[in-house]
């Protein structure tokens, strides 16, 4: 653990932090010393979602639906399995959904109650889709939320919130977007943001990749 | 429980600032207390409908103003300290007061925990009998504040809705929280028009509900 930074700056902030750090240092080698944990499995947890598991799994998913009918309808038909053939398994993945936009309908994905999100496809939650004003509103005034991402949808749209209060969990296909025709998976997916995975953003379109 | 977590329709909280190139972890300390509870999670002392409620279950002043790994630490010091594997002097200072008890599932090390992470743990079970509902049919959800935990958000309660799927067949969160068992009912996607939860809005939101939390639409 580093804390180099922590003699340089004495804002709240870093006081809060080190606060933290010290209660949760002294709680590990608590329930370690009890046997009730194993400091090897708290690595490996720790390494897979901080390296191995997120959004770029679900950006494969993605771009393989678009390009690949045939893995699109065992999408459609079951979510969990087709994306595990991909590797994409586990803990918060167990029962998936996807959700298409079209150029009628767009989705977005919610957890009001907590903080339930496809962890295999998207790795761990950012804090806002934690917070109370997203798990408040994006049920209520889904067109605000939005704008307060920048994306602003088509007059007509449908807008379709899914409160995520099971153990579904939903991963949005975006739209392809347009002027990518022959384009290959791994192109595709370098459009693919997090945000376009829940709803609350779209596609990048071809000149706003570098 | 009609608590400070369910927060769907509530208007306090302004505007969503979304962080631009967040980090996964802001921090040491939220990588340690997301493995901590995941691993402790894995002792099988409590299921997952239990770590919720006990989340839930927290002071409203306390669960408002912690952020969400803080809510998680507070959720799991109270599950330990009320199956008495902990106490609380124990969780200020560090130092041993009592004995560890045994818990149901050993310790994981890290190639157990690989498998664990890779496999999670489905909630389906097997169906017994037919569902009550299928897709295009008209219900209303139950006006039910029970003071245990539930996962029909109370923006939900008493609506009118259609039938938009069925999940399959899912352990029941209200009995499975409680400690009385999986008792696993027929799960459906639910589909409710924004005006009749809200008032306005001409968008859909969709919600998992559970055979019990519905009853047929009359006429």
């Amino acid at each position: 653990m580093s804390d180099h930074d922590s003699h340089e700056h004495h804002d709240h902030d870093h006081s809060h932090l080190d606060g933290m750090e010290l209660k949760v240092r002294t709680l590990e080698s608590l329930l370690v010393e009890k046997g009730y944990v194993d400091p090897g499995a708290l690595d490996e947890i720790v390494e897979t979602y901080e390296t191995r598991v997120g959004p770029r799994n679900g950006a494969a998913v993605v771009a393989k639906a678009w390009n690949d009918p045939a893995y699109l309808d065992r999408l459609r038909e079951n979510a969990t399995a087709a994306i595990g053939e991909l590797g994409f398994t586990g803990r918060q993945g167990e029962h998936m959904r996807i959700v298409e936009n079209t150029p009628q309908i767009h989705n977005m994905v919610v957890c009001t109650l907590c903080s339930c999100y496809p962890w295999p496809v998207l790795g761990l939650p950012p804090v806002w889709y934690k917070s109370a004003p997203y798990r408040s509103r994006a049920v209520s005034e889904p067109e605000k939320v939005l704008s307060e991402f920048g994306v602003t949808l088509p007059e007509g749209k449908t807008i379709r919130v899914w409160d995520s209060t099971a153990e579904m969990r939903y991963l949005v296909i975006p739209e392809r977007p347009a002027g990518t025709e022959g384009w290959h998976e791994e192109q595709l997916a370098e459009l693919v943001t997090r945000d376009s995975m829940i709803g609350t953003g779209l596609a990048l379109s071809p000149d706003e990749t570098t | 429980m009609n608590g400070p977590h369910d927060m769907g329709g509530m208007q306090c909280y302004g505007p969503v600032e979304p962080e631009a190139d967040e980090p996964v972890f802001h921090g040491e300390w939220e990588k340690r207390a997301l493995a901590i509870t995941v691993a402790m999670g894995g002792t099988g002392m409590w299921n997952l409908d239990q770590s919720r409620f006990a989340r839930e279950s927290l002071p409203p002043v306390q669960y408002l103003s912690s952020s969400y790994y803080q809510i998680w630490l507070a959720g799991l010091e109270s599950l330990m300290k009320a199956r008495g594997m902990v106490t609380g002097s124990e969780l200020d200072g560090g130092r041993l007061d009592i004995p560890p008890v045994e818990t149901k599932r050993p310790a994981a090390d890290r190639s157990v925990m690989k498998t664990i992470l890779a496999t999670g743990g489905p909630v389906s079970r097997e169906a017994s009998g037919e569902p009550a509902f299928k897709a295009g049919d008209a219900i209303l959800t139950r006006n039910n504040h029970p003071a245990g935990h539930t996962r029909l958000p109370r923006y939900a309660r008493g609506k009118p809705g259609v039938i938009a799927a069925i999940q399959g067949f899912h352990v029941f969160p209200d009995s499975n929280a409680s400690g009385k068992g999986e008792d696993p009912h027929w799960l459906y996607s639910v589909a409710f028009k924004a005006r009749d939860l809200f008032g306005s809005g001409s968008h859909e939101v969709l919600l998992d509900c559970w055979e019990p939390y519905l009853e047929r639409a009359a006429g």
